[in-house]
């Protein structure tokens, strides 16, 4: 079988392409090859499919036509094995070989579990990333299940907050002093934390799994857990085998420049992106700013599995967030048929929340802070030499956040707004009169 | 097509708009009703005032909307100009708040989803906040962009 375009994987990203091809390319054959089975669906929102909020059909990232009306070709459920980028050819586990004349790599992330002592004798043991995932624990979990959750990061705590529904006993353990260390800083934390654990999850903080025999845990600080459902939530590896013999070009994240890039008075050991987890500075495809993978012809690359550089510390490294794999995806698909479009605004960001309590971050924790914090409510913004650089919103503060984040992907000069009456609010009287009227008279 | 505009100048800053817009979405009988008994309507529309500025702004339907490209849900739509949210995808990360520069998509009443201007497509055929408007400060016409 032969494609004009191909696209390897089938969430936000395959999304965007398929947008971005159809914009101008009407006819061209498209194909997206997936090994799951699923119509495209969001994957955050899996959670709250264990929850009960939603059912799987609500899950569908696109209306149920979305492939007849862009007239794309689904070849689900079903593996891509590898990829020869002289001879064009993607082939399956099936057997199958698939021709492709552009091909999109949107091959996201794996779950990361650690090698972990005793680990093959857990019963009901499970990662949380995929809809399989929530339909294997759908299968096992019993009103007042003993949980134990490995991370206590985004995909740990909402995992928790879903089981919660099923008066579950949750235990989540993290290497880390805090929770959430990818988004929220010690104080914010902090507050998370408490909140989250006055809905009955238990953390056990700065201690990892040493060992595992059967559903009976041990942990580094010698205290043993016994369980009924085991989920990992470490982080995540970027799937990038498939391209990688092919010749792409494949690069860890960077570090953070060393904090003298910004002539912030915050720590840097507690703010700057520094305490993120490691997941960001895995290896990812290294694209141009068109989202061409470098070091193979015809290959594009989109999402999870691909470095972006961070226009807020200027360090490439992957954000790992659905709006970057869309927009870069969109400009894959722009590009791949032929218009010229570049993706260059990439900067981490998140709204989430856990137990009602909900926080919006971005950028990084950076440079002088202004700081609101009533212990539940919490502001913080970072800026250095005239620009935002990052936030930290929280509980009420999170209203017209949007605001705010413009700033940092504008890189807005503050010197242009008033900044004093920004920190106060969000507002639009901070621009100036004719920016105002701008904004006004019409949108983006 | 039709969008609503406001006009800084006219405006007194006197928050009617926000009140006739979160009932007119409230589904409520009586304008009390929507706001009382623990009922606390949200309005869509934002009157920002002081320093003798006063203007009220909601949402630009744009032509590159982010709340729809950055919403994880797929929930967020624009059909024939007006840019929408399906409430019965949307969680209520709040992912739109996170992303609209002019801050006009607010968190929900029941805290479970968010809400914005769809220029009262289901309420009528000229806008609440426009229709009440005493000032003439809010218009909603076509200005050919």
């Amino acid at each position: 079988m032969k494609y004009e375009y191909v696209i390897i994987g089938n969430s936000a990203a395959a999304a965007g392409c398929i947008e971005g091809i159809r914009e101008t390319d009407k006819k061209g054959t498209v194909a997206v090859i997936s090994d799951e089975k699923y119509h495209i669906y969001s994957r955050p929102l899996i959670s709250y499919r264990l929850k009960g909020d939603v059912t799987e059909k609500q899950m569908n990232y696109r209306p149920a036509d979305f492939y007849k009306v862009n007239n794309v070709e689904t070849l689900l459920g079903k593996r891509a094995v590898s990829v020869d980028s002289k001879t064009k050819i993607v082939q399956l586990e099936t057997g199958e070989k698939i021709e492709y004349e552009k091909l999109l790599l949107a091959t996201g992330s794996k779950p990361f579990v650690p090698p972990m002592d005793g680990l093959d004798s857990v019963r009901n043991r499970f990662c949380f990333m995929k809809m399989d995932d929530v339909k294997g624990i759908e299968k096992v979990v019993k009103k007042g299940a003993k949980v134990l959750i490995i991370g206590a990061g985004l995909i740990g705590l909402k995992a928790a907050e879903a089981l919660e529904h099923y008066d579950c006993e949750m235990t989540v353990i993290d290497l880390a002093d805090r929770i959430l260390p990818s988004i929220l800083d010690k104080k914010t934390s902090e507050i998370m934390r408490k909140h989250i654990e006055a809905h009955g999850v238990k953390f056990i903080l700065g201690t990892s799994a040493k060992s595992f025999k059967n559903n009976v845990v041990t942990l580094t600080n010698g205290e043993e857990i016994k369980f009924d459902i085991l989920i990992t939530a470490v982080g995540v590896r970027p799937n990038t085998e498939l391209a990688e013999s092919a010749g792409a070009k494949v690069e860890r994240g960077q570090r953070d420049a060393a904090p003298n890039s910004v002539s912030g008075k915050a720590e840097p050991a507690d703010n700057c992106l520094a305490a993120r987890s490691n997941s960001i500075h895995a290896r990812g495809f290294i694209t141009d700013k068109k989202q061409a993978v470098k070091g193979v012809k015809n290959i594009w690359a989109a999402g999870d599995c691909t470095v972006s550089e961070d226009i807020t510390t200027g360090t490439s490294h992957i954000i790992a967030i659905m709006p970057n794999a869309y927009a870069q995806g969109l400009v894959a698909g722009r590009n791949m048929s032929g218009n010229k479009d570049t993706f260059d605004k990439a900067f981490p960001m998140n709204a989430i929340g856990f137990f009602g309590l909900h926080i919006i971050t971005a950028g990084a924790y950076v440079g002088d802070c202004y700081e609101e914090n009533d212990g539940e409510n919490v502001k913080q913004l970072f800026s250095s030499d005239n620009k935002l650089n990052g936030f930290i919103l929280m509980g009420d503060k999170i209203k017209r956040a949007g605001i705010y984040t413009a700033l940092i992907r504008e890189r807005t000069d503050l010197t242009t707004v008033d900044y004093k009456l920004l920190c106060e609010a969000p507002q639009l009287a901070a621009f100036a009169r004719e920016k105002r009227f701008d904004i006004l008279s019409k949108g983006a | 097509m039709k969008k609503i505009y406001v006009n800084e100048e006219r405006c007194l800053g006197c928050h009617l708009c926000e009140f006739y817009c979160a009932f007119a979405n409230s589904g409520e009988t009586e304008m009390f009703k929507a706001f009382k008994l623990g009922k606390n309507a949200v309005p869509r529309i934002k009157v920002e005032d002081g320093n003798g500025i006063n203007f009220a702004v909601q949402c630009r339907h744009c032509d590159d909307p982010l709340c729809m490209k950055n919403c994880i849900a797929g929930a967020i739509s624009k059909v024939d100009g007006v840019v929408k949210i399906d409430h019965d995808k949307c969680v209520g990360c709040y992912t739109c708040v996170l992303s609209c520069p002019y801050g006009c998509i607010v968190p929900d009443k029941n805290g479970h989803s968010a809400a914005k201007c769809e220029l009262c497509a289901e309420n009528g055929t000229i806008p609440a906040c426009v229709q009440n408007c005493i000032n003439g400060a809010i218009v909603f016409e076509e200005r050919g962009e």
